[in-house]
């Protein structure tokens, strides 16, 4: 029998409901397993367990009155640590930010709260988004729970070892670049980024404020429809939020796939997959022929000037938005030497507060926006990101959807790729356009390489959720991947090796 | 193309970052390989191609006119480093402090 901890989250639901367990049993059992874990993982910048017992006591006694509640009601959640929590510290894995608690909620957390989800804690991050492996948080790397010497993807590197390490049932992270998708990947999790403009962004701290998009991790397909579905839809606090009815995406699940025209761009199948990546997604490929999908060979051919565009247009919004951070209203505020006045003080709080990475894009993004550098990089840019889309929509008149490998290799060591930025960059060649697209796309597991999980990129038209969450479904019906858990300390998820 | 440190020193003061020799030495170096990566970009000819600032097609959103409460001034005043009598507190900007 599964320990709850094991649990997936609309199987839990269905217990809660019949009250078969309670949540306080279901939260005590992952703040066990996150007591037990953390400490070889470390996916958890906070941990909240009073507030989460509390919570679940909450939900409980709701339950006991009789109350209909929804599915998330008394669920152990994760959320990321750039997402603003009312009275919780949120930090974005920045110093800048170390002793920074928001006065409000971001508008997904109360969407969530009203759905009577327990948060378990806060999750590790790259600093405010920024890398693909979660190095670059300024308090500690997070590990990948299938091999502790490895990274876990990023930036969202937490929430998704904190998913595959049974420490929460499902988590929210943010995707720039594949910050959800490629930290899926890399932990044999299922992971969504929805279009641009489905999910609120009001109460996110901002990266890149036209690419950033809130997406859930959890360990099915079925899990993340229902946590897109508390999240998704208008919000009049965020005005890039779109007026687009949110359709029901776990009655979408039909199982069926049959028909459906799957396109493989062969421009993301050029160079530099690792042989045991490809073998995994070409079994994938079969799986879903046998399933009765259609697939074909598709072109995007500006796919080469993705990561430059993005590398241009990313780090120029962030060098914008980040401007915001001067010490003086909030966050880190330097002191000392060298601060003699205003402007000083400004200069070295941002110095001091800011992480490399970070201020490494802060000056690329400058210099991309400063005079005489304007138009030779961010209107090309901008250029670029006409093509891309083009590209897509070109691509999504023939096909449903497109597929890939989420990242081009499997986890690698940490420390590996830190001395290198552009090789760690080049981690997020195929999700980086489907960002600069504002699709959507999502990861799930799709084997494994020398024990290591491999993802399967999926990527949709605008407003493609329901597809991609019914391919995903009806492709872990007839896979066991998703069920697979890493061995953390020597006792074995449900009874299946990973090899 | 390499960038020199001269760029490096003006972009660091345009972003307000107090950078050490050491930082300002190997930004120009990773600044300088980096962009010879993104250079790839001039291969593609777009002069005849518009520029997305934005993917979505909405201009101009307005909120309903609706009076709603703000957050308490001492709730958002919690954060910052100095304040004083519901004020921000900051070094002086003109002549001694």
């Amino acid at each position: 029998m599964a320990e709850l901890w094991q649990l997936g989250i609309h199987e839990a639901a269905e217990r809660l409901a019949r009250r078969e367990i309670s949540s306080v049993e279901l939260t005590r059992a992952h703040l066990d397993r996150i007591r037990q874990v953390e400490g070889s993982v470390r996916a958890f910048v906070t941990v909240t367990d009073r507030a989460a017992l509390r919570e679940a006591e909450v939900i409980d006694r709701r339950r006991q009155e009789g109350e209909a509640l929804s599915p998330l009601a008394g669920i152990p959640l994760a959320m990321k640590d750039v997402l603003s929590t009312k009275g919780v510290t949120t930090t974005c894995s920045s110093r800048m930010l170390e002793r920074f608690v928001p006065p409000y909620d971001a508008t997904v957390i109360s969407r969530l709260k009203d759905a009577g989800m327990v948060m378990v804690g806060k999750t590790n991050m790259d600093e405010f988004a920024m890398g693909s492996s979660t190095e670059n948080s300024a308090f500690f790397p997070t590990r990948n729970p299938w091999d502790l010497t490895r990274v876990p993807g990023g930036s969202s590197g937490g929430s998704a070892a904190a998913v595959a390490a049974g420490e929460a049932m499902g988590a929210l992270g943010t995707d720039t670049g594949g910050s959800v998708r490629q930290p899926g990947a890399l932990t044999n999790t299922t992971a969504l980024k929805p279009t641009y403009g489905r999910v609120s962004r009001y109460g996110v701290v901002a990266f890149a404020s036209s690419l950033d998009q809130v997406g859930p991790l959890a360990r099915s397909a079925r899990d993340c429809a229902l946590l897109l579905q508390a999240i998704a839809g208008r919000d009049p606090l965020d005005s890039t939020s779109m007026d687009v009815p949110v359709p029901d995406y776990v009655a979408g699940l039909s199982g069926s796939i049959k028909g459906l025209r799957v396109g493989i761009p062969k421009e993301y199948f050029v160079e530099g997959i690792e042989p045991g990546v490809q073998r995994a997604i070409d079994e994938a490929i079969s799986t879903l022929k046998g399933m009765g999908a259609q697939i074909g060979e598709c072109s995007l051919p500006h796919t080469r000037y993705g990561v430059a565009a993005y590398y241009i247009i990313a780090p120029a919004e962030c060098s914008a938005n980040l401007s915001r951070f001067d010490g003086v209203k909030y966050g880190f505020s330097a002191s000392g030497t060298g601060v003699d006045d205003l402007s000083s003080a400004i200069a070295q709080s941002r110095a001091q507060g800011f992480g490399a990475e970070v201020k490494r894009r802060v000056m690329l993004g400058t210099y991309a926006l400063s005079t005489g550098y304007y138009d030779a990089y961010y209107l090309k840019a901008e250029k670029m990101r006409t093509l891309i889309r083009r590209d897509f929509d070109q691509a999504y008149e023939q096909f449903d959807v497109l597929l890939s490998p989420t990242s081009p290799t499997v986890a690698f060591k940490l420390g590996e790729k830190l001395s290198d930025p552009y090789a760690m960059y080049l981690n997020d060649v195929f999700t980086i356009p489907t960002n600069l697209a504002g699709t959507s796309g999502l990861s799930i597991p799709a084997g494994f390489s020398d024990g290591l999980p491999v993802g399967l990129h999926l990527m949709g038209p605008a407003w493609g959720e329901p597809t991609l969450l019914r391919v995903a479904d009806a492709f872990q019906r007839e896979t066991d991947f998703h069920t697979r858990w890493p061995d953390l300390d020597g006792k074995r998820g449900k009874g299946k090796r990973s090899k | 193309m390499g960038i020199d440190r001269k760029t490096v020193d003006h972009v660091a003061w345009l972003a307000r970052l107090a950078l050490t020799d050491d930082e300002r030495e190997r930004l120009r170096e990773q600044l300088s390989s980096i962009l010879e990566h993104i250079n790839v970009m001039s291969e593609a000819d777009t002069s005849e191609v518009p520029a997305t600032a934005y993917i979505l097609p909405v201009q101009n959103v307005v909120g309903a006119d609706v009076p709603w409460t703000s957050l308490p001034t001492d709730e958002l005043l919690a954060n910052a480093p100095d304040s004083e009598e519901g004020y921000i507190r900051v070094r002086a900007i003109f002549g001694e402090e």
